[in-house]
């Protein structure tokens, strides 16, 4: 899943190191299994030997295969590589997004790509487009909506520019926020309301190989500009005059950092929706594991966040007859998963 | 050595201070003594580079720092600031190899030589037992000792330090003050701001009094540290000892000593 196994290597703190390369290969080992798990469940179970076989048999994706071939290559396959690709992204954002605001309580949507996403997808629905316009409007104003906050922040002077950014990133969430919320009283209740409700809510299930191949470049790209530049990204958590006077381009490495971040989020909310909770709550279970250093966190972090997403949404798919929507799941599992984060760092 | 040549500083919208210029060599301290908000601070930072000067420059060996990239003025100026708790526990060598950031390619990490150039730190400043420890989880003078650590990690010629004994206990202070000796005799050149006169007559070799933006006093220690001068800075009376051989600066409460 993680471009970067060179980090491993990271001469650092051995005990460090030792613990967050065995939290790697345990990573690897649980999200195999998790992978099969939600291969062979669903409304048609597969058997191990139906999912080995179609493997085997190899993608048919022209040939007309059995039922269970189809079922595994053209509904479950994409769909558990998409929850897996976007779990990663968000993760290695929100954790990159943590060290740059020096505050484990910002999340990857902080500067409003979220929020700006989901109202280019609904303008884009209620102007009558089809989910894959819809996807490409949410990406693009997603990027937009950062931009605008950067922009508004780097004409404020304050002393604390770091926590300017992040207000006017709560404030134009919002506003984006109250647009989507008019949008829904005008939209047609029948036909657009609900697949506005089913965006906002985030899913998996249109997940196709086209989306997977478009939302993989744009993820793995991010994730390999993160983890080439990991070890300077250390520097951008100390006080601004520090990593300054140190030697890094702090503003120009902030930039790219924040770039790399966005496309991930804004790529995870054009192919599936809002999820809340995962950029969030990830990171810090990665950095309990690995420790602070972005080096050794960030491959923790995106393999975390594959388990953890894959998980949530194999859970969504197969708790209830209908499906829950994995960002109300997130919100009920992460919750509670914070506080008790938040509870035994303090302790 | 560090040239300052006719220096005004502070922001664009508000200048802090003015007509400073001094030049130190190699192996000489500077401390810099003024009240709050006399534009200490604002004057090391832009000495670093991280202000641009309003009027003037300031050059390490002949090249003016701000037109310096990052990388190349922290090989030649390294900054220890306020001690303060960082937002992450970072390790104690993890921190101290963050000084080899100007030292290494962009997309590079830091490699055993470095790693023993960080060790060789800690140990120059006797915390090599703190290495593995995080840097949240200890006191407040030894973080400072950290932040020298990593400065020296840094192998910059000049080194400023932001009141390097603000808000230490005495043995502390003490250690940290022997430290800066010991790298003055090593040949780095050596600019610390301090609250206390006392720190600036024994540590340092030349004092800047500022007042107001403005240099009351730029000499000798001996010279610059005057009953009169240091009583027009604080405004309050003092008196200099002598505590065998090493003078002290103490508050002169009954009057005694004020030679106004």
């Amino acid at each position: 899943m993680h471009p970067d196994a060179s980090s491993m290597t990271d001469p650092g703190d051995a005990g460090r190191s030792g613990r967050s390369a065995l939290a790697f290969s345990g990573g690897a080992v649980a999200l195999v299994a998790l992978v099969v798990v939600a291969a062979s469940s669903g409304r048609y179970p597969l058997s191990l030997s139906q999912i080995a076989a179609g493997l085997l048999h190899g993608f048919s994706h022209d040939r007309a295969g059995t039922t269970a071939e189809s079922v595994l290559w053209q509904i479950r396959l994409p769909r558990i590589a998409l929850a897996c690709l976007v779990g990663a992204g968000l993760s290695a954002a929100g954790a990159a997004f943590q060290h740059l605001f020096r505050n484990p309580l910002v999340a990857p949507d902080t500067l409003g790509v979220s929020s700006g996403a989901a109202l280019g997808a609904v303008a884009a629905i209620y102007a009558g487009a089809g989910a894959a316009l819809a996807g490409v409007a949410a990406f693009g104003s997603g990027l937009a909506t950062v931009s605008l906050v950067i922009a508004l922040a780097s004409r404020i002077p304050a002393q604390d520019r770091l926590l300017t950014l992040v207000l006017i990133g709560v404030v134009v969430a919002s506003l984006m926020g109250a647009a989507v919320s008019l949008i829904k009283v005008v939209a047609d209740p029948y036909n657009q309301l609900p697949a506005i409700t089913f965006w906002l809510m985030g899913s998996f299930a249109a997940a196709a190989w086209d989306q997977v191949a478009a939302a993989g470049i744009a993820i793995v790209l991010a994730l390999i500009v993160l983890a080439a530049l990991a070890w300077r990204i250390d520097l951008l958590a100390l006080p601004d005059d520090e990593a300054r006077s140190l030697g890094v381009h702090a503003s120009r490495l902030r930039a790219v950092v924040v770039a790399a971040a966005t496309v991930a989020t804004a790529t995870s909310v054009a192919v599936c929706g809002i999820i809340g909770w995962v950029g969030l709550v990830v990171p810090h279970m990665a950095r309990m594991v690995a420790g602070p250093g972005f080096s050794r966190m960030l491959p923790v972090a995106a393999l975390f966040g594959a388990i953890f997403m894959l998980a949530i949404d194999t859970l969504a798919r197969t708790a209830t007859a209908a499906e829950l929507p994995p960002g109300v799941l997130t919100a009920f599992i992460g919750t509670p998963l914070f506080v008790a984060l938040l509870a035994r760092r303090s302790a | 050595m560090l040239a300052v040549r006719d220096l005004g500083w502070g922001f664009a919208s508000r200048r802090v201070g003015e007509a400073v210029s001094f030049t130190l060599e190699r192996g000489e301290t500077l401390a810099l003594l003024g009240g709050n908000g006399a534009g200490k601070t604002t004057l090391l930072r832009t000495l670093l580079g991280l202000l641009p000067p309003l009027a003037g420059r300031v050059e390490i060996d002949g090249v003016g720092v701000s037109s310096m990239a990052p990388a190349a003025r922290a090989m030649r100026i390294a900054y220890v600031p306020q001690q303060h708790v960082p937002a992450y526990g970072f390790s104690v060598v993890d921190t101290v190899l963050m000084g080899r950031a100007s030292r290494l390619p962009a997309f590079a990490r830091p490699g055993p030589a470095d790693r023993e150039i960080a060790l060789q730190s800690l140990a120059t400043l006797g915390i090599a037992a703190l290495a593995r420890r995080r840097v949240t989880e200890l006191s407040g003078g030894e973080r400072q000792l950290v932040l020298i650590a990593r400065a020296l990690a840094q192998q910059a010629g000049v080194v400023l330090l932001d009141e390097p004994t603000a808000s230490l206990d005495f043995g502390n202070r003490v250690r940290v003050l022997r430290e800066l000796d010991r790298l003055r005799a090593q040949g780095l050149t050596i600019v610390f701001s301090t609250h206390e006169p006392d720190h600036a007559l024994v540590h340092a070799d030349r004092a800047l009094l500022l007042e107001g933006g403005r240099p009351l006093a730029l000499d000798t220690v001996a010279n610059a540290l005057t009953v009169h001068n240091i009583e027009r800075l604080y405004h309050t009376p003092v008196r200099v000892i002598d505590a065998g051989g090493r003078r002290v600066c103490v508050p002169a409460d009954d009057g005694e000593g004020v030679r106004r």
